[in-house]
């Protein structure tokens, strides 16, 4: 996030796009419907479900699914020609604002009513209320993100903030709200193909050279590295031979996963840690037990960039031991010694590798966080990015024309999938659905059925449905209940049983690799 | 700092508003707050119990009294709510005046000489507490005298409980706390004989039976979480109580929040004292990116009950039904305990020594044979900074590669 959570308490406008956000980030969302309650600010919603969001909502968009780029654009078109964009914001922090203009010009609220199914005058009077708000915020999650063209899109509201002057102001801002606790602190960390910690490009031969100095080696490797959603498909070309996996079920949450699963037995040798027998742990040649986070000490970095203490509670079970210290023991084996005290030993490393952690220490954030960057142990931190430039120096408009989704509805398959969560679950649900309580709440798969669909396809509320698409076939039980509208039904992919990703696309966006699972095309019928 | 006094200027502080009042700049530790206070000029001082101390706009008389540390009790009055309840407990003397004013919603003034614990302040006190003590099944020690109707009162909460154990929350409970501060005693005439009771869901137990229409759980639900789910006036004192409709999301902001004995996690009722907790312990929570501050209470080995923690960010005492309830996962049996290995596509429990070797050794092999770009590592978006970082110093020092990535973006 551009900005701190407490911050979306002081816009007066929070468009909220492709995020559930009452359901799968809670108490960030009391902030916005507090901002509702107490400070009159008006939520935009735009979303293809009915998510309780809506129902605080000052306006609710529903598009057809994946085509924001077009609405995006859409508000844009209106806020220019009506004259409502912040021209001295424009004039003296952007470039690019021309081609901006020239990219947009087509898409008149008829022209992106066509494409999006939203009324023309709705996409007036959402770019009137967005464009004369004093502090706009821009919330978004995976509903913008896993799309072929997740970067277009997340370019395309970048574009928006800035084109009102959004960002770098409290209350404004582009904010990514996180899935999963530490996303956050893996990408800062390096956990990721193509950047060292603190995201400095492993191409970039000065970096290499800082790390293999740091980390006393020779011979890293200066080239790019492959994202997971590459590396899967080459385990089954036989390209990728051995796999190390730390506390992920890529085989619940992979797009497409009848074909996942064959990647990993391609494998010829993979190493599973994790805290249970995940159906991704069920295939490997190892399995090493490690501790959860109430039995560790460490940090995680939250979705606002700040870095929070993570304390041991209680002894982990068994044998289990640490993720750092079961690290540590296969690289000594390996002959390359790791060899650390403790978790503060780790993070002290960071500090003196990672400029943007350089000023955090255990000490410093015993009370409370601190968010990144923070070069230097005297500095405050940051809790809102680009206030007085952006990381450029200027910040650039992205001209953006759009792209229909990968899969369409046809004959064969005449509806459209979207996938998301529910409240009680947690992504593949190893860890929520170990509480009987979260159980009883949300006991088994259901997919969302609008009653028109319903009607036609003769299935009424609970009964068993099944659902392919060209990829693999599930059953759930169905909910009837105007939530997608109509010709869109949804799942939640927690369930391994009936795992939505077995239908999901693995069309991939081409510079994020991330797999379109929240459009792709399906068939329905009743379970005989 | 250029964006602490962007932030200034955005909020418009001086705007406000007794009943409006904006609780974040009053928050006791946020950051930004202390830099407010450093920014913004104290409007005056007021006198507290003969000392005079600095204070805000915007500042309520117990805002100050807590701000420095002074004690005045409080009851329904709920941190981050706008309105409070009008339990009467926080009432103080202002100027010797006859009539007593609630600290938690009269705003502090320079002319003000505050008492708060002057003889007609405790009388007021007391009277108030006896009042809530006497609306229901309150059958901790402090109630009634040893006679008849003591009996009868007693039998009739073990009635409505279905069990002889006194309240469930004896000894964690504000109202207890403030009738023995107060020797306040209650009188064995409960207002009710029944009680509605919420035991069907599946995270904590609603009992009216100890309700004392404070007003807290109304509030933290419809203010503090705005999840609309309680629908009840709490001015309206003939109202009956404050039960949850069908929005409840099961956040148990409003369990957290409830002073006594009506709204308690089930994992507790009745199975567990507040005194048998070992020890409390701050963390961060391991579900979404929010990153909300939990504190863990842990009985031996075992998290017993999860409480936000109160005061501080992201979450200000808030959480969610995974936070707050979806802890089981922890010590639970499927947990794998050992290292295990695969032989003939079946798993048999191997020693650390075996496991580690055996991993080494094939991560070597695949090493020298194929080069380290033919392995790849998964990090995880679950562990620890720290153990992000060693994963892939692993991968890139180790195995030489920069195939390594997380899931996240699935
Ligand atoms: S659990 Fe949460 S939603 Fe339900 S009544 Fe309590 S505060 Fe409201
Ligand atoms: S349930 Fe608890 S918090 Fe709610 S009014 Fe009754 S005593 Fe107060
Ligand atoms: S308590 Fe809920 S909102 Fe807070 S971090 Fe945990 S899962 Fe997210
Ligand atoms: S605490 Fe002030 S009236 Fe209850």
């Amino acid at each position: 996030m551009t900005n701190p959570i407490g911050d979306l308490e002081k816009a007066d406008v929070i468009l909220i796009t492709g995020s559930n956000t009452s359901e799968n980030h809670p108490v960030l969302s009391t902030y916005a419907k507090r901002a509702v309650k107490r400070n009159n600010a008006k939520i935009i919603v735009v979303d293809p479900r009915q998510i309780p969001m809506t129902k605080l909502a000052a306006k609710w968009l529903r598009q057809n699914l994946g085509t924001d780029v077009a609405w995006i654009n859409g508000l844009m078109h209106v806020i220019i020609k009506e004259n409502l964009y912040a021209k001295e914001y424009v004039e003296a922090r952007t470039e690019g604002f021309e081609d901006l203009k020239a990219a947009v010009e087509k898409f008149t609220p008829e022209y992106v009513e066509e494409i999006t199914g939203i009324p023309a005058n709705d996409i007036v009077e959402t770019a009137r209320i967005f464009a004369n708000a004093k502090a706009a915020s821009i919330c978004y999650a995976m509903g913008i993100t896993q799309h072929i063209c997740g970067t277009d899109n997340v370019k395309s509201l970048a574009n928006l903030s800035m084109l009102c002057g959004n960002l770098g102001i409290p209350g404004g801002g582009v904010n990514p709200l996180r899935g999963q606790n530490n996303v956050q602190g893996a990408c800062d960390m390096g956990g990721l193909p193509n950047v060292f910690p603190a995201y400095q490009p492993v191409t970039n031969p000065e970096a290499l050279a800082r790390m293999e100095m740091e980390w006393g080696v020779n011979g890293m490797s200066g080239n790019l590295g492959l994202p997971v959603t590459v590396m899967l498909p080459m385990a089954h070309e036989g390209k990728i031979k051995a796999m190390y996996i730390i506390g992920e079920n890529p085989l619940v949450s992979d797009a497409d996963l009848n074909h996942a699963e064959q990647c990993l037995e391609h494998l010829e040798f993979l190493v599973v840690q994790d805290i249970f027998l995940t159906e991704t742990a069920a295939k490997a040649d190892v399995v090493l037990p490690s501790a959860c986070f109430a039995e560790k000490e460490g940090t995680f970095s939250n979705t606002e960039r700040k870095v929070q203490r993570v304390r041991k509670a209680v002894e982990a079970p068994g044998e289990c031991k640490q993720d750092w210290e079961i690290i540590s023991e296969i690289a000594t084996r390996m002959g390359y010694e790791m060899k650390y005290e403790n978790p503060e030993q780790i993070f002290e490393e960071i500090a003196r590798v990672t400029p943007s952690y350089g000023g955090i220490s255990y000490k410093r954030i015993e009370q409370d966080g601190l968010h990144w960057p923070c070069p230097a142990t005297n500095h405050p931190g940051t809790p809102i990015l680009h206030a007085a430039q952006f990381t450029r120096g200027k910040g650039l408009f992205h001209a953006i024309d759009f792209i229909p989704p990968a899969e369409q509805p046809d004959d064969e398959y005449p509806l459209y999938l979207t996938t998301g969560r529910v409240i009680y679950h947690y992504h593949t649900g190893t860890m929520t659905m170990k509480s009987d309580g979260l159980n009883v709440a949300a006991p088994e798969c259901f997919v969302e059925i609008a009653p028109e669909d319903a009607q036609a396809l003769g299935i009424s509320d609970g009964e068993k449905v099944r659902i392919t698409s060209r990829r693999g076939e599930i059953t759930a039980k169905a909910r009837v209940i105007d939530m997608t509208g109509p010709g869109t039904v949804f799942l939640p992919f927690h369930y391994a049983e009936a795992a939505a990703n077995k239908l999901t696309n693995s069309a991939l966006d081409p510079v994020a690799k991330i797999p379109e699972f929240k459009v792709c095309a399906v068939r329905l019928a009743k379970a005989a | 700092m250029f964006y602490y006094i962007n932030s200034v200027d955005l909020y418009g502080y001086s705007s406000f508003h007794p009943k409006n009042r904006d609780y974040r700049y009053f928050r006791p530790e946020g950051l930004l707050d202390n830099y407010l206070r450093g920014i913004m000029k104290p409007k005056g001082n007021i006198t507290i119990n003969g000392r005079s101390y600095p204070f805000f706009a915007g500042q309520t008389i117990l805002d100050v009294a807590q701000a420095n540390s002074l004690d005045i009790p409080t009851l329904c009055y709920l941190a981050g709510a706008v309105s409070n309840g009008g339990c009467g407990v926080c009432v103080v003397e202002v100027n010797g005046g006859e009539e007593l004013v609630r600290a938690c919603e009269t705003l502090a003034e320079t002319w003000m000489i505050v008492r708060t614990e002057s003889p007609k302040v405790v009388k007021a006190r007391k009277e108030a507490v006896r009042k809530m003590l006497n609306t229901g099944n309150h059958n901790c020690a402090v109630c009634g005298t040893r006679d008849a109707s003591w009996t009868d009162f007693q039998l009739g909460a073990q009635k409505s409980d279905d069990t002889t154990d006194l309240c469930p929350v004896w000894g964690d409970c504000r109202l207890q706390d403030l009738a023995f501060k107060y020797q306040v005693q209650g009188e064995n005439t409960p207002s009710d004989t029944e009680y509605p009771k919420d035991l069907a869901n599946p995270f904590f137990v609603r009992d009216y039976s100890r309700c004392i229409k404070c007003g807290r759980c109304e509030a933290a639900c419809n203010e503090v979480q705005v999840n609309l789910a309680i629908d009840w006036d709490r001015n309206d004192k003939d109202a009956s109580y404050p039960l949850a409709n069908d929005l409840c999301v099961y956040c148990g902001e409003c369990v957290q929040a409830c002073p006594v004995g009506a709204l308690v996690e089930k994992d507790v009722h009745y199975s567990l004292r507040p005194w048998e907790v070992d020890r409390k312990v701050r963390t961060t929570c391991s579900y979404c990116g929010v990153g909300c501050q939990l504190e863990l209470h842990v009985r031996g080995n075992k998290i017993v009950k999860v409480n936000g923690v109160e005061g501080v960010a992201p979450n200000y005492g808030s959480l969610c039904v995974k936070g707050r309830f979806g802890y089981h996962f922890v010590g639970h049996p499927d947990r794998i305990q050992t290292p295990l290995i695969k032989e003939n596509g079946k798993f048999r429990e191997a020693s650390w020594d075996e496991a580690l070797d055996l991993v080494a050794k094939k991560f070597s092999q695949i090493k020298e044979t194929h080069g380290g770009d033919t392995m790849g590592v998964l990090t995880s978006a679950r562990i620890s900074n720290e153990e992000n970082y060693l994963a892939q110093k692993f991968a890139r020092a180790v195995l030489k590669t920069n195939n390594v990535d997380h899931c996240a973006r699935l």
